[in-house]
């Protein structure tokens, strides 16, 4: 991903796209979760995976 | 200590060979053990749900059973699911507020039939942290659910009540779910053998869902042969489980007295002794030093694994509950809340990404195994933490206490491997600490060995809990 993730930005926007009630003293708390979230998707998306790897449908060990 | 209090004390096991053999009675057994929640839960606040009515109905058709002459293998035992099973006639809970205003389960969980079928008698459900997001045992509905080696310690989550009613006597065997380390967490906070499955190994009908692609369910118990012996009579195929998988069913029990005997056994190493308290290292070093292993291995990328399983737990844990997220927000126990809420606003693409690492890793876990048989890794950076504790520092790094607390079990569920973690006590302390004995894909049996072991030499044990 590039450039720095804005989580105030993404929540405001989110928020209206997804039709959600945000109370003022919950959204501090939602920005980080979705931050952290934001962290933990930019590992996994930097990891070079190839092409040919799928999802498993039904998945099995 | 009274006559009776020892019935409850006593191991699955040993309560069925006791009704079979007419030491005492199924139903003495359950008054017994409705006594002893009656006396401990309103201190632990482990049960929500206690179905005296049916349990003694029940234990006295066991009891009927066995003058005829059954040799069931769980005859009279005890056992309470997490509020998330289906119970006949009880509304399942799923440790939330909204799910209270559904109509009672028409019909058993598949597993608490398959422990009924077996002779074990259901005595009620058990407190969790709402709809499962959770590590801590802690509940904004229901109390928090504490833990009996320390009351003023968490008991550990999702499965809390599942770990305080074991550790405490007050049933010798539970059912919990682990989707991130639901199981293995309270097995480490409140001293149990805790066994999570392989991913599709047991049906989850007619339970109540929190990430389909990480959901699993199992047994937390007093001892490894317990867990052996409950594992091996929860199987079964059922169609009515759409990731269930239709492998043959794994007799454990049998095998149980080979130990660790001919096992490649290593410690995992890097991601896995980094972020951790020195009694997690402790505990996992004492393991390895009674097996032998002496090997370190590298599990490469298991942080990526432990954030894709973070991604995809928020982003379909939140699909699941959209609509009450949408429309009940203010009915949310406000911890899970702000990440259903969050969860809601996961792009696609970052869980695809995660759900195709899940492929890849995968992969290369299958690649380790072909040189190991199991692996050890700690199950908690840390004994149980204080109750309400908001954050904490590890490897110098200050970080949220929650969900940190999954840093080591979530790599492995993320690709449902199966693991028992087993109960170590650290040197002079009161309070456990659990290790991950974690073995491929389908090997339960490998994992229970290693348990049986390790509890036969005194290495790991779970004594019930002086309250």
């Amino acid at each position: 991903m590039s450039g720095k993730f804005d989580a105030k930005s993404h929540v405001a926007h989110m928020e209206k796209v997804m039709g959600l009630t945000i109370e003022d003293d919950w959204r501090p708390v939602v920005e980080a979760h979705i931050a952290a979230t934001q962290k933990a998707a930019e590992l996994v998306l930097s990891f070079p995976l190839d092409e040919e790897v799928e999802a498993a449908p039904v998945f099995e060990p | 200590m009274t006559v009776s209090s020892k019935l409850t004390a006593m191991t699955a096991s040993a309560t069925a060979e006791a009704v079979r053999s007419g030491t005492t009675s199924a139903v003495d057994v359950v008054r017994d053990c409705l006594w002893q929640i009656e006396k401990l839960n309103p201190v632990l606040n482990a049960f929500t749900d206690v179905t005296a009515d049916r349990a003694l109905t029940e234990a006295a058709g066991i009891d009927e059973a066995v003058a005829s002459g059954a040799n069931l293998p769980l005859t009279g035992v005890p056992f309470a699911v997490k509020n998330l099973f289906d119970v006949e006639g009880v509304v399942t809970r799923a440790g939330s507020k909204i799910n209270l205003e559904n109509a009672p389960a028409k019909a058993d969980a598949t597993l608490i039939r398959n422990l009924s079928r077996a002779g074990a008698v259901l005595v009620g459900g058990l407190n969790m942290g709402e709809y499962a997001y959770d590590f801590t045992g802690e509940n904004a509905h229901d109390g928090n659910c504490l833990n009996p080696h320390d009351l003023s310690r968490m008991s550990g989550g999702s499965s809390s009540g599942s770990g305080a009613a074991a550790a405490s006597g007050m049933v010798p065997v539970t059912l919990g779910s682990d989707t991130n380390g639901s199981i293995r967490v309270p097995s480490s906070f409140c001293g149990l053998f805790g066994l999570k499955p392989t991913y599709g190994r047991l049906s989850r009908h007619g339970t109540y869902p929190f990430v389909g692609s990480l959901d699993h369910l199992g047994p937390l118990a007093r001892s490894a042969e317990d867990l052996s012996l409950v594992f091996d009579v929860l199987q079964g195929f059922d169609e009515n489980d759409p990731a269930q998988s239709d492998r043959p069913v794994l007799a454990t029990r049998a095998e149980l007295a080979k130990g660790a005997n001919g096992l490649r056994i290593a410690i995992a190493g890097g991601y896995f002794r980094q972020k951790l308290e020195p009694e997690a290292l402790a505990a996992v070093d004492k393991v390895a030093l009674a097996l032998g292993a002496s090997a370190e291995i590298d599990i490469p990328e298991a942080a990526r694994a432990r954030a894709a399983a973070y991604v995809i737990t928020v982003a379909e844990g939140a699909n699941l509950h959209f609509e009450r997220i949408l429309h009940r927000p203010h009915d949310f126990d406000p911890d899970t809340r702000d990440r259903f809420l969050s969860g809601t606003m996961v792009p696609a693409v970052w869980v695809q990404q995660a759900q195709r690492f899940r492929s890849w890793f995968r992969a290369m876990m299958r690649k380790i195994f072909e040189h190991v048989d199991i692996i050890l890794a700690p199950a908690t950076p840390f004994s149980a933490l204080p109750s309400g504790t908001r954050a904490i520092t590890l490897g110098g790094e200050t970080m949220p206490a929650r969900p940190n607390i999954g840093l080591f079990t979530q790599p492995i569920s993320f690709i449902g491997l199966p693991v028992v973690a087993v109960p170590v006590w650290p040197d002079g302390s009161n309070l456990p600490i659990g290790v991950q004995v974690i073995a491929p894909a389908w090997r339960e049996d490998l994992a229970l060995r290693v348990a049986h072991q390790l509890e036969r030499d005194g290495i790991a044990a779970a004594p019930v809990a002086r309250i």
